[in-house]
């Protein structure tokens, strides 16, 4: 019992330390977690890792709050889960809670405007890079086109409801692959 | 119930996002907007000071969409429903993680999610380039004005430096903040 209060407790600093020092959050968090959680405490394997990517990958939710809730929950079990997970949050929340207070006032500031009006620019060059390192991620058979393409479309100029596409999606992948599964049994 | 919405509306943004970074921009934008507590150029500013701070960028929207607009509780019951699903689908997962991983059904919709995924990024690209090249509205006139110009410049240059030179993120929004600066006081500066 003591071993794992100790256990939980140690989760908690190390997801907050990664809380605190990843930008970008998600995938940026990765190798912090790897160094943290695998070659300085050993509670899991190096191996491990790709392993947490793949799960954070294919369940919902944000990179970050999956990897630390799996990884809490390997090592510590659920009040592990919830250490590391309220671990990786405190920072983010903490810091940008504050920050909640002196953005609009800051907003107000004439400088501040010209810098917002430059950085729009530049946020749409770092989701159109992001765009194109998911592209090249992505699968590229007929059927992930078309997918691509009917999400897209769909949302862009018919304003169908992003979480419709995302299940209909979902569907038509599950759908697609067993009937690949059909075919293949029937040769 | 402001608190029940926020807590319900992130819930949703939580229990529907896959994949990282900005694969939730499209969920975040259409439901911000719906509810009308940012505006699109607001939330594009956001995106920035969310780069520019630790922690994921779906937490770091929750706790500013809820601190905006319900104050401290307000901020927790966002904060708490992004994180929430994550949180109970992964402890759900966790004991039998191989069989989830190698399932066919889990595999199968991922074929399908990924390039989802894809096409929303891509709508992002279209929704957050309004904001930027025509915050007024599409008009043929736009294209000559100055402000027009200056964001396009600005844009390519740092497009140039994240695809040729792999720059930073935050790099992108000092130079990209400098050159707004830049671009805003020169008519005064030059009388």
């Amino acid at each position: 019992m003591k071993k794992s209060k100790h256990t939980a407790l140690s989760l908690f600093l190390v997801f907050l330390r990664i809380g605190a020092f990843t930008f970008g959050g998600g995938y940026a968090m990765i190798p912090l977690i790897q160094r943290e959680v695998a070659e300085k405490k050993h509670w899991i394997k190096d191996s491990d890792i790709l392993d947490i990517v793949a799960i954070a990958e294919s369940t919902p939710g944000p990179i970050a709050i999956n990897a630390a809730t799996f990884v809490g929950y390997k090592v510590g079990g659920f009040p592990g889960a919830f250490c590391a997970t309220f671990g990786v949050v405190l920072p983010s929340f903490l810091i940008i809670f504050a920050i909640s207070y002196v953005l609009r006032q800051f907003q107000a500031l004439r400088a501040v405007q010209y810098a917002f009006w430059g950085i729009r620019a530049g946020v749409l060059a770092l989701i159109i890079k992001a765009l194109a390192a998911m592209y090249r991620q992505c699968p590229k058979q007929l059927f992930s086109c078309i997918l691509m393409g009917a999400a897209f479309l769909s949302v862009a100029f018919f304003k169908v409801s992003v979480i419709l596409v995302i299940a209909l999606c979902a569907a038509a992948g599950l759908g697609f692959s067993f009937l690949e599964r059909k075919k293949e049994a029937a040769k | 119930m402001i608190y029940l919405t926020l807590f319900w509306t992130f819930f949703k943004i939580g229990a529907f996002t896959f994949g990282g970074g900005y694969a939730m921009l499209p969920l975040v934008q259409a439901e911000v907007a719906a509810h009308g507590w940012m505006s699109d150029a607001d939330l594009v500013n956001f995106i920035a000071v969310s780069e520019s701070t630790p922690g994921p960028f779906a937490v770091n929207v929750s706790t500013y969409v809820g601190a905006e607009t319900g104050g401290l509780l307000g901020s927790l019951c966002a904060t708490l429903g992004v994180v929430l699903p994550s949180f109970i689908i992964i402890l759900l997962v966790a004991r039998g993680y191989e069989r989830f991983r190698d399932s066919l059904a889990v595999r199968g919709a991922m074929s399908g999610l990924k390039p989802a995924v894809v096409g929303l990024i891509g709508t992002a690209v279209i929704s957050v380039g309004k904001t930027v090249f025509f915050p007024a509205g599409f008009a043929v006139s736009v294209l000559s004005s100055r402000d027009f110009l200056v964001s396009a410049g600005i844009f390519l240059l740092m497009l140039l430096l994240l695809l040729r030179k792999n720059a930073h993120p935050i790099l992108i929004i000092l130079i990209s903040a400098s050159l707004g600066i830049a671009a805003g006081y020169a008519p005064v500066l030059l009388g």
